[in-house]
This record gives C-alpha cells, sequence and structure tokens, in this order.
C-alpha cells in the first residue's frame, strides 16, 4: 500500500524515487542479514549451531559467522560452569555465614536405612555439562532428571547400610558411591552431564532420636570419666604404697646392720674382756664381781643383811609393807 | 508498466503465503505428524531439519523426541509384611511412534494420566508382594555398627532374595509391555522416596530410641565394670607391694639375727662359764633398781668380810 502512494506522490520523478526506495529496503535488509550472521560465544560457554533445526556444529568462545535471517540458529551452553543441586536444605544467602532453610524438606532427606532406622540425610550435588549436544536434545529438563536420580541413587546407597555406617562410620564411600552410581543412571541415559561433586552435608538420626544419640555420647564418656578415676587413684595409691614398702624393707635393714653391729660389738667387748681376764682370771673375776656390787648395793633402798644362822627370818618383815608398795 | 509491478506484487505476496506452509523445519528435540484434514498422513517425520509438505492443505502437529519426566504422587503401600510406607517413584519415558501417541493419548497430559494408571498400579503390585527389607535394601552388603555390641535383629540380618534395582526392574518391565500400545517407550523406572507412614515412624523412632538406651546403659556398665576392675587390681597390687615388703624385711631381720647370733655364739664360746658370769653381773645391774628389796645372807661372798676379816 505504502508502495503505491510513494509512488503517486514521486511522479514526477519515478526513476529517482525508485531507487530510493529500493536503498532503505536493501539497507534494512542488509542490516538484519549483519545481525544475524555474527555472534559471539562467552568463554564460559560453547554454542551449538543448527541449521534449519538440524545440528551441525559446536563451535568455541570467541566470535563466529553463521548463515543468517534464522536459518542458523546458536544455542550457548555454559560447559564450565558448575552447578549446583540441593537435597534435604536450601541455601537462603550464601555467604561467609550462609544461611540455610532446614528440615522443610523432610521428604527429600528422610530415608530408611538398611536396618530399617530412619536417618535424615543432607547432601549436595555439583555438575558440568559434559557433552552440550546430549544435554540439549536428548533429556528434557535435565535439572529434574538430576534432582530424581540423585534421591533415588542416595536412598539406594543408604538402604544398603545401617545407621551408624550412614550416620558416623562411612560417609565418604556413601557420598562416593553415590557419585558412581548417579553419573551411571545419567550416563545411561545420555544426559550429557558430568558430576563433579556428591557431597554429604548434615547427615543426623531423626530429631526426636537426637536426643537418645547424644545419650550415648554421654555415655561413653561417663565410662571414659569413670575409667580414668579408677587409674587416677591407682596411681595415687600404688606408687605411694611402693614408697612405704621400700621404707619397711630398708627398716629391715637398717634392723639388720643394727642387730650385725651390735653382735659384733657386744662380742669383740667381751673378747677384749675375756682376753685381760685370761691373764688373770681370779683377779679379774673379784674385780668384776665387786665393781658391779658397788653400782648395785646403794641404788638399793631396802637391805635386809641376815646372819646365815638366822632361820624364819620372815616372820619379820613386815609384809603389809611390801603389799602396800604393790 | 502497471500490469508488470501488480504480477510482481502477486508472485510476493504469493510466495509469503504459500512458503511457510510449503516448508517446515523440525529440531532437534522433536518428530512431527503431518495430517491432511485432520488424517494423518506418510510416515512421522523424526530427522531433523527442513522438509516439504503440501501447503494448506497439510499441518504439522510436532511432538517432544527426548526423555520426558513422570513423577508419581506419592502412594501409601503396605508391603508383604504388613508395614505401611509412602512410596513415591519417577520415570522417564519418551515418544516412539508419534503417530500411535497421537491416535491414542492425543497429548502428554493424556499421556501422564495413563503413565500415573500404569506405574501406579505395578508399583503397588511389586511393593505388596515383598517384604519391606526387600524394598529397601539392595544387596546382601554386610552392615556395621559402630557400638559393637549392637546387634542387628535377625530378621533385619535375613538375606534379601530381590532388593529394590530388582523389584524396580520388575515393575519397569511389567510398565514396558503395557506402554508401547500408546507410541511410549519407558526408559527407567526408579523408587525416589520410601519413608514409613506417620503412625509406623513413631514407632521407629521409639525402637530407636530404646535402642540407643540399651547401648547407653551398656556404656555406662561398662564404665562401672571397668571401674572396679581397676580398683580390684589395684587392690591386689597393693596387697603384693605390703606383702612382698614385709616378707622381704622379715627376711632381712631373720638373717640379720642369724649372722648375730653366729657372733654372739662364736665369741661367748670361748668361755660360755666367763660369759654367764659378766652377763649375769649386768643382769643384776638392770634388774635391781632403786624400789627392790634386797635380803642377803652374811655368807654371801659380798658380805663376808662383815663378820670377820677371813671371811668365813
Amino acid at each position: 500500500m505504502q508502495v503505491f502512494q510513494w509512488k503517486k506522490s514521486g511522479g514526477s520523478n519515478p526513476q529517482v524515487k525508485k531507487s530510493w526506495i529500493i536503498g532503505i529496503i536493501s539497507g534494512i535488509f542488509g542490516i538484519i542479514i549483519l545481525s544475524t550472521m555474527f555472534y559471539q560465544v562467552d568463554t564460559d560457554s560453547v554454542g551449538v549451531i543448527t541449521r534449519f533445526g538440524k545440528y551441525i556444529d559446536t563451535t568455541q568462545p570467541g566470535l563466529h559467522v553463521k548463515v543468517p535471517l534464522g536459518i542458523d540458529k546458536v544455542v550457548r551452553v555454559p560447559v564450565q560452569r558448575v552447578q549446583k543441586e540441593e537435597f534435604g536444605f536450601r541455601t537462603v544467602k550464601a555467604g561467609i555465614q550462609t544461611e540455610y532453610i532446614k528440615g522443610r524438606d523432610e521428604d527429600v532427606s528422610l530415608m530408611l536405612t538398611g536396618d530399617l532406622n530412619s536417618a535424615v540425610v543432607e547432601w549436595i550435588v555439583q555438575y558440568q555439562i559434559g557433552n552440550p549436544v546430549n544435554y540439549l536434545y536428548n533429556i528434557r529438563n535435565v535439572r529434574s532428571i538430576i534432582r530424581d536420580a540423585s534421591e533415588s541413587v542416595m536412598r539406594k546407597v543408604v538402604g544398603d547400610r545401617s545407621v551408624d555406617e550412614v550416620i558416623i562410620l562411612s560417609r565418604r564411600e556413601i557420598a562416593q558411591e553415590s557419585k558412581d552410581q548417579l553419573q551411571d543412571m545419567l550416563n545411561s541415559m545420555g544426559a550429557g552431564i558430568h558430576i563433579v561433586t556428591l557431597e554429604l552435608k548434615d547427615v543426623n538420626p531423626p530429631d526426636p532420636v537426637k536426643p537418645a544419640f547424644n545419650e550415648v555420647n554421654e555415655a561413653k564418656q561417663e565410662m571414659e570419666r569413670m575409667v580414668n578415676e579408677a587409674w587416677e587413684s591407682y596411681n595415687k595409691i600404688i606408687p605411694k604404697a611402693k614408697g612405704e614398702a621400700e621404707k619397711t624393707i630398708r627398716q629391715a635393714e637398717g634392723y639388720g646392720l643394727n642387730r650385725v653391729n651390735r653382735a659384733r660389738g657386744d662380742a669383740n667387748k667381751f673378747l677384749a674382756i675375756w682376753k685381760e681376764y685370761n691373764r688373770a682370771k681370779d683377779v679379774t673375776k673379784r674385780r668384776l664381781y665387786l665393781e658391779a656390787m658397788n653400782e648395785i648395793y646403794p641404788q638399793i633402798e631396802k637391805k635386809y643383811i641376815v646372819d646365815s644362822s638366822q632361820k624364819g627370818l620372815l616372820q619379820l618383815l613386815n609384809l603389809n609393807e611390801m603389799g602396800g608398795k604393790k | 508498466m502497471k500490469g508488470k509491478i501488480t504480477a510482481i506484487i502477486v508472485v510476493i505476496i504469493f510466495l509469503i503465503i504459500v512458503l511457510p506452509s510449503t516448508f517446515y523445519t523440525v529440531p532437534m528435540t522433536q518428530q512431527v505428524i503431518i495430517t491432511r484434514f485432520g488424517k494423518p498422513v506418510g510416515k512421522p517425520v523424526k530427522t531433523p531439519g527442513l522438509h516439504i509438505k503440501r501447503p494448506f492443505v497439510e499441518k504439522v502437529i510436532r511432538f517432544d523426541k527426548r526423555i520426558l519426566e513422570w513423577d508419581g504422587d506419592p502412594n501409601q503401600i503396605p508391603t508383604k509384611d504388613k508395614k505401611y510406607i509412602w512410596v513415591n517413584t519417577y520415570a522417564r519415558w519418551k515418544i516412539t511412534d508419534p503417530l500411535k501417541f497421537y491416535q491414542s493419548v492425543r497429548n502428554e497430559m493424556g499421556a501422564q494420566a495413563r503413565l500415573d494408571d500404569i506405574l501406579d498400579a505395578a508399583t503397588r503390585d511389586y511393593i505388596t508382594s515383598h517384604v519391606l527389607l526387600e524394598v529397601v535394601r539392595n544387596s546382601n552388603r554386610e552392615m556395621e555398627t559402630a557400638e559393637n555390641e549392637l546387634e542387628l535383629a535377625a530378621d533385619i540380618k535375613a538375606p534379601i532374595k530381590w532388593g529394590r534395582d530388582k523389584i524396580t526392574r520388575q515393575i519397569l518391565k511389567k510398565a514396558s509391555k503395557i506402554v508401547p500400545q500408546y507410541g511410549i517407550e519407558l526408559v527407567d523406572v526408579r523408587i525416589k522416596h520410601i519413608n514409613y507412614v506417620k503412625e509406623v515412624r513413631t514407632k521407629v523412632y521409639e525402637r530407636m530410641i530404646s535402642e540407643r538406651t540399651r547401648i547407653a546403659e551398656k556404656y555406662r556398665s561398662e564404665g562401672q565394670g571397668k571401674k572396679a576392675e581397676i580398683e580390684g587390681q589395684m587392690e591386689k597390687e597393693l596387697q603384693r607391694i605390703t606383702s612382698e615388703a614385709y616378707r622381704k624385711a622379715q627376711e632381712i631381720k631373720g638373717k640379720a639375727d642369724a649372722h648375730a647370733t653366729v657372733i654372739y655364739a662364736e665369741a661367748y664360746n670361748n668361755d660360755p662359764e666367763f660369759y654367764s658370769f659378766i652377763k649375769t653381773l649386768e643382769t643384776y645391774k638392770k634388774s635391781l633398781t632403786k624400789n627392790s628389796w634386797l635380803i642377803i645372807s652374811t655368807d654371801n661372798d659380798f658380805f663376808k668380810y662383815l663378820k670377820n676379816m677371813k671371811g668365813k
């Protein structure tokens, strides 16, 4: 319609008008062609090119040329970027003090263990797009298959382990096994996903059971405390007893030395006297006797000297006094 | 001139209308069927790229070629051993025969509804015909416990014959027999969640608590036992130390006494008579004290001079 109008108004010089119109049209056309001919691929991505919907090429980061006018189409796939899925919790705000919402996803995190107990398992999966063509064309919602498969695999792995293994003993093995199985599962569907890590986060007994698990820890510590206390008193008493035993032995040795020395002293003294005595037996004997008596008699207060012919002496004695002395 | 321009315009308009109706593209992710006045014609087109059809009379109906989701609702299902659990399964499927698909279920919504019926039924069938352990476990891997004292109950240690993988394979197999009539292929069926229903859960928690309390109790009594053991050992050690010391002391003393006796005997044997003389005098000195009474006859050696000088 516009073409008609222009033609009528520019009737005086149709030749000039025509070339002007052609110029504008071809200019617009050129801009459209140019703008759809070049495309850029960012450093963390690759470009997947389709011609009339059919895949023809994957291009690396940089500036590229394609067939314009929507004949070639480019989809940029961020193959370098590591993406993360969280299971059983959700990061609200990542940062130095990352905030999480917990316990909301109980359906995801609460699972049965192989001994038919329950455990709350939280984990993350980090992945990259390993094969952009598979990623784009094989599965419609890749993120949802990653989530579903992760949950299924984690349950399967946990389902073959006791609650103790899940919570305490074999966290690493669980993560490794789940990662391997998840990768296999995704590969079998051609998801084009490379699992970077699968990491267990908090693994706990269900809340109502937690105090009981803590009680076990407390009891363990209590046991250790009791044993320590017992050893403590053992270590306090035994060395002391050993010291005392040593003392007893030393005392006995002292006693022994004392006895032997005394015996030697007595014996030597006797031998010395005896040697002298042998030289003048009679005199020495008398001297010793008299000296002894000399010592004894003055000390005794009550002395009765009785003539050898006197008999019945006892009658004279005041026995009461004797008895009274007692 | 005028007729020429009109002719060009007519051709352009014709092309603008007819071309898009003649050519169509099939992207990598899609497959199409062509219908003529609503009636499917030819084979479904699965190869991506540019294709031609008859303009106006033929219509393109597009279907996804990729693997599609199916997520079931959690179902409350009793196992063979009468344990009530929530089971939530997921599946992945794709449209393999778009024509059949279009004719039987029309679109994905219809397919999802059909899959709901098929998969829920298959899941229910297989879960109810197995005990819980078969559904939870996957192999006969030997499980460990942190507290060695805690023995796993015999029914939990019982070997499984099936395991989760095999059961889900069975579900897949059964459902896979039904779905081809809808032009669908099931790629995978898995159990996503299994959990106890609320009432059972409470009981399981109670059991877990009592199990842990038992372990705690065991640790406590073990602590007491070990303590008593150490105390007993201490008592024994104490007795050993003191008695050994006593024995050694007595031995040393005895030896010393014996030695002393030998020394005395050797010395005194030279003159027993003289020894007894000296010893007697010493004894007098010690035993006769201030308070002693001494009654002595004058014929005593000491006083023999008291009566006369001769001493007779």
